[in-house]
């Protein structure tokens, strides 16, 4: 019975990292695909490892799977932020139709 | 004019050729399961080799960014959603097959993924001449 909620687990992951992948292609900018993609797939992979924890249950391979999935909770943000910061200080312009850059306001009130 | 329906075409084309890409794999998700890889008693077999399927697919999206990033952030991006999903995948893998040691190579990409990320947009970032 308890395989079944991890397979329901795994089917709402595997949709989630479909639909981050399609933002990925079909977006327009650099931050938008960022913000689509990591988020969406992050969230899909974690729901994967959490349903391989309950398919495989209270093993070594369940727990790695647990260690594995706060790990990614954990590190994917930083990488996000780090990307971000990166290509907006390397100059990479934003979309026409963006309404606001807030991080370039806050560089001009600085210098 | 004259370019005016040369550009719709192009498109109408395009068009075309997507939807064929993608009716063949989405029949080929629903139609043909994985033969190998697996063992054969187990009961949900048919899901799985789905999911790898599905799985693959989105890897192929992300493939898709990475050769025709026009920036190199858009690069940097994909190459770290790529890492991601693999890790699903051994996670998929470590159902499928019953061999646990699926799951250490996707400790071990997560850890690599991060690491490479970092470096990567620190890369990026000290192109800039601003401090």
């Amino acid at each position: 019975m308890i395989s079944i909620v991890g397979f329901i687990f795994i089917s709402i992951g595997l949709t989630f990292d479909l639909l981050g992948c399609l933002g990925l292609v079909r977006l327009p900018d650099v931050y938008n695909r960022l913000q689509a993609a990591t988020k969406c797939v992050t969230l899909g992979t974690c729901s994967i490892l959490f349903g391989t924890f309950l398919v495989v249950g209270f093993n070594a391979a369940g727990v790695k799977a647990l260690l594995c999935m706060v790990f990614l909770v954990l590190t994917s943000p930083v990488a996000a932020h780090a990307v971000a910061r990166g290509a907006h200080r390397f100059g990479v312009q934003l979309w026409q139709g963006s309404v606001i850059d807030k991080y370039a306001q806050d560089k001009e009130g600085e210098v | 004019m004259n370019k005016v329906k040369e550009s719709k075409n192009k498109m109408v084309i395009r068009w075309i050729i997507g939807a064929v890409c993608l009716l063949s794999v989405t029949g080929l998700i629903l139609l043909r399961p994985l033969p190998f890889l697996f063992y054969h008693e187990l009961p949900y077999l048919g899901f799985l080799s789905r999911a790898i399927y599905i799985i693959i697919l989105a890897c192929i999206l992300s493939l898709y960014r990475i050769i025709k990033g026009p920036s190199g952030a858009d690069r940097i991006v994909a190459i770290d959603i790529l890492g991601i999903m693999i890790v699903g995948l051994c996670a998929v893998l470590t159902i499928s097959t019953g061999r646990s040691w699926y799951i250490d190579i996707g400790i071990a990409w997560a850890l690599q993924s991060f690491i490479s990320t970092l470096a990567l947009s620190k890369y990026l970032e000290g192109r800039s001449f601003d401090d």
